[in-house]
């Protein structure tokens, strides 16, 4: 207690010696009397500008009143077709200080029409902006020597099939909710290899505008923020698929669920923002985590039934991030992220995944419309995956049936101990934005198990964790900033089954007002 | 306790008087009035550089913190920062900068814009400004106003400077008054001239100086000329009698380059923005260069 009045005190010294002229040792009269001038000043200063403020409003009373006499006469004198001058100044508006060039007369805007029934009900446009809504549709045609595209290709809007494919047609709404909260929501169609059209609300969030201490809070279904590719919309990449790890790691719908994140803007000279995220760890959007596979087996194993017992199992998404301007020109941001969940296999397994990333970015600072830049974004990541023990006899006769996985050697039902798998898989990728509207890129992805697993040693290799690459070098045309056509050629390298030309043409384009993206 | 008390008092009170406002303005332009207007009194950072694109600047995180310690925060509207300032502004969380809290002064709205459009407007006009021209700064009498209102708005925030604020406005009044004469005496035996700009950004220039727009290199805002377009151009403006092409420096030069001398007239690299060159220190300089070069242009091809 003694130490904090102390405290307290030394800091009041510091802070006054800083400001109040030197004084000798502590004079009680004296610091009366100075705060009596101070707020004798004060007073003073508040009466003046009172003052001159009244002054200054019957002045520009006293001009608004000619301004409607000359409005008068210049009325009664002009043609009765003549169209009515602008509409009065806003409330508040201060008016042009006498002595002012005032510009010529402005031209007299058009009356606006009478509403009418039949009109449509605005939401937004002019100065409403209740709503902003905008659709994006993209869509993909072109083939590949792959017969499998569905396997070659990791993620849900890739094309996944030879001919064409509408990869995202998605509606954003997004607009103040009210003065503390943003909100946003996204509304994707796709229509699947089977002609099948899906639906699914990808996100829909509040988000804060002004918290206390720096805090934001976002809450509601929205994209984990996982890297730098994951929190993004496929329509935003520079490439017509997804990179190989975010789909064999994230899922091929990447890592998104219903939560809510906390950020903290870290008071560091550079900027800095640390998140967390908890969020719901099951379903096909918590890929690595309690997600059934549609009945599918995972890792070798088929998934149980978990459910949540406590907080540990919920996902859990920590991520850091910093950025530095490296000049007038050159910016980096880099980052570090990780999750936490349960995932499906028998007994109380987790998954942890974790990753890092760099964005460097070069814009030139006579850039036109732009361009000309240069971007390349790297992430790396790796996946430590626990697997529960398995027991494939799955009636318990101790013989191989239909539907039971058998060992290789023994043509029985496998039994897979448990054991922890990790992977790894990192891509990198270059953007250059040489003419306006005009941007070549070079994509190249690397996807790796740490070695090969216990269970593959009875069931055999899984396709899921060989060793792949690809290497994706397109180019892109902007005709403008809301459509593009794209062109990209993939060489793949899947170990065990060879490699495969595919090549694409994409197609985008954007109606209405698209919120600007993140950097 | 008492005196305690009373010395904190007055050491916050004593600092409170002599702190900087934090003033971020999303245009050097806008930067160089509230920093003629502030003078020490303001600490002012300006988030697009006056040698870029106002349309098209990254909003790079490190905006992020100087928007959240902002005080306030200066933007033209009219949809021209619409493309990267309102990530930047949601990821501040900074109250004192949001929606109308007065420490976020939207100019457009104080000002008469030109170019506002009539009749429906969608995208296939191009990337039209719904809102009208943006780009009202070239007019000095908006830089007046500009002025004014940032000098009140000033003085609601930080009251006891308020004297300070309206000195500064008289000077830069006076000075901007004082120029602004002699600008038009310089270009007044050319008014009528007819020219070319690259998009639609010195609207409010000529229109202050008389001079006229006989089309732009654009056939639309934002979409490039195609060579098409140009060879239908040459002609219909050399007819005009078109005397200057006028290109801010970061606009791409092989067009320009080429029209100029195939329409016989001159083409002239001026800026639209503080810091778009070495003589565009501050807002009269911005206006002083691009007034002269015309002056200058035009008198040695009469």
């Amino acid at each position: 207690m003694k130490l904090k009045g102390s405290w307290v005190w030394s800091s009041a010294l510091c802070l006054a010696v800083l400001t109040a002229p030197a004084q000798e040792t502590n004079p009680l009269e004296k610091l009366h009397q100075q705060l009596e001038r101070m707020q004798e000043r004060f007073e003073q200063q508040q009466r003046e500008m009172r003052e001159s403020f009244e002054k200054q409003l019957r002045e520009q009373q006293a001009q608004i009143q000619a301004l409607k006499q000359q409005l008068e006469a210049a009325k009664s004198n002009a043609p009765p077709a003549a169209a009515p001058q602008p509409a009065a100044a806003p409330a508040g508006q201060p008016t042009v200080p006498p002595g002012t060039p005032v510009p010529g007369a402005p031209p007299p805007t058009p009356a606006p029409k009478p509403w009418s029934p039949t009109d449509p009900v605005r939401l937004f446009g002019g100065q409403r902006n209740y709503l902003n809504l905008s659709f994006d549709a993209l869509v993909a045609g072109g083939t590949s020597t792959a017969n499998d595209l569905d396997r070659l290709e990791l993620g849900g809007h890739d094309p996944r099939q030879r001919g064409f494919t509408v990869q995202n047609l998605e509606t954003v709404f997004e607009g103040a909710v009210d003065p503390y909260f943003r909100g946003q929501a996204n509304v994707v169609l796709q229509i699947d290899p089977h002609g099948d059209a899906t639906i699914e609300a990808e996100e829909a969030y509040l988000e804060t505008m002004s918290l206390p201490a720096n805090l934001q809070l976002k809450a509601g279904q929205f994209v984990s923020e996982f890297g730098r590719l994951n929190p993004t919309h496929p329509h935003a990449w520079d490439f017509v698929d997804q990179p190989l790890v975010n789909g064999r790691f994230l899922g091929e719908d990447g890592l998104r669920s219903a939560g809510a994140r906390l950020s903290w803007l870290v008071p560091t000279p550079f900027y800095s923002e640390l998140f967390l995220a908890v969020q719901n760890s099951q379903g096909g959007t918590a890929y690595s985590f309690r997600n059934d596979h549609a009945g599918m087996p995972f890792m070798g194993r088929l998934s149980a039934d978990r459910r949540v017992e406590t907080l540990g199992d919920m996902l859990w998404v920590p991520r850091y991030a910093a950025s530095f301007n490296l000049s007038d020109a050159q910016t980096i941001v880099a980052g570090a992220s990780a999750a936490f969940g349960p995932n499906s296999t028998s007994g109380d397994t987790d998954t942890q995944i974790y990753g890092v990333d760099l964005f460097w970015k070069w814009k030139s600072p006579r850039q036109h419309a732009g361009f000309p830049f240069i971007g390349w974004q790297t992430e790396a990541m790796a996946r430590r995956f626990n697997a529960g023990a398995f027991h494939w006899d799955l009636n318990g006769n101790g013989i191989a049936d239909p539907g039971e996985m058998t060992s290789l050697a023994t043509g029985l039902p496998a039994a897979l101990p448990r054991e922890t798998l990790t992977d790894y898989g990192l891509y990198s990728q270059v953007v250059y934005g040489f003419r306006k509207g005009w941007v070549a890129g070079l994509r190249g992805d690397y996807v790796f198990p740490e070695k090969k697993a216990l269970y593959e040693g009875l069931l055999g290799a899984d396709p899921d964790r060989a060793l792949r690459w690809r290497l994706s070098p397109n180019l892109t045309y902007y005709p403008s900033e809301f459509s593009k056509i794209r062109l990209q050629y993939n060489f793949d390298h899947r170990q065990g089954i060879g490699d495969d030309h595919s090549v694409w043409v994409q197609l985008e384009f954007l109606l209405g007002t698209h919120a600007a993206h993140k950097f | 306790m008492k005196t305690k008390l009373l010395w904190l008092a007055a050491a916050l009170l004593g600092a409170t008087a002599h702190a900087a406002l934090n003033v971020v303005a999303t245009l050097p332009d806008f930067g160089a009035i509230a920093q003629a207007i502030g003078g020490d009194k303001v600490k002012v950072t300006s988030i697009a550089k006056g040698t870029e694109d106002p349309h098209f600047v990254d909003a790079r995180p490190s905006y992020i913190r100087v928007l959240n310690q902002a005080d306030v925060l200066i933007e033209g509207g009219a949809e021209l920062e619409l493309g990267w300032l309102p990530p930047l502004v949601d990821t501040a969380r900074n109250g004192r900068i949001l929606a109308d809290a007065p420490g976020h002064v939207i100019l457009s709205p104080y000002l008469h814009l030109l170019d506002i459009p009539t009749g429906p407007v969608d995208r296939s006009l191009g990337d039209v400004h719904a809102l009208g021209n943006p780009h009202f700064w070239l007019d000095p009498a908006n830089g007046k106003i500009i002025a004014h209102v940032l000098a009140d708005r000033f003085s609601q925030i930080a009251p006891a400077d308020a004297p300070v604020f309206r000195a500064n406005l008289q000077k830069f009044n006076e000075r901007l008054d004082q120029k602004t004469i002699e600008w038009a005496k310089l270009l007044a035996p050319y008014r009528g001239t007819k020219v070319i700009t690259y998009h639609k950004s010195f609207e409010y220039f000529l229109a202050r100086f008389g001079l006229v727009l006989a089309g732009t290199i654009e056939p639309k805002p934002g979409i490039e000329p195609s060579p098409s377009y140009i060879n239908g151009l040459v002609p219909r403006v050399k007819d005009a009698g078109v005397k200057l092409v006028l290109v801010e420096p970061f606009r791409p030069r092989k067009t320009p380059e080429y029209l100029a001398p195939a329409i016989g007239a001159r083409l002239l690299l001026l800026p639209q923005s503080v810091g778009g060159n070495e003589q565009s220190r501050d807002y009269l300089g911005l206006l002083d260069y691009d007034v002269n070069q015309i002056a200058t242009a035009l008198k040695e091809s009469k």
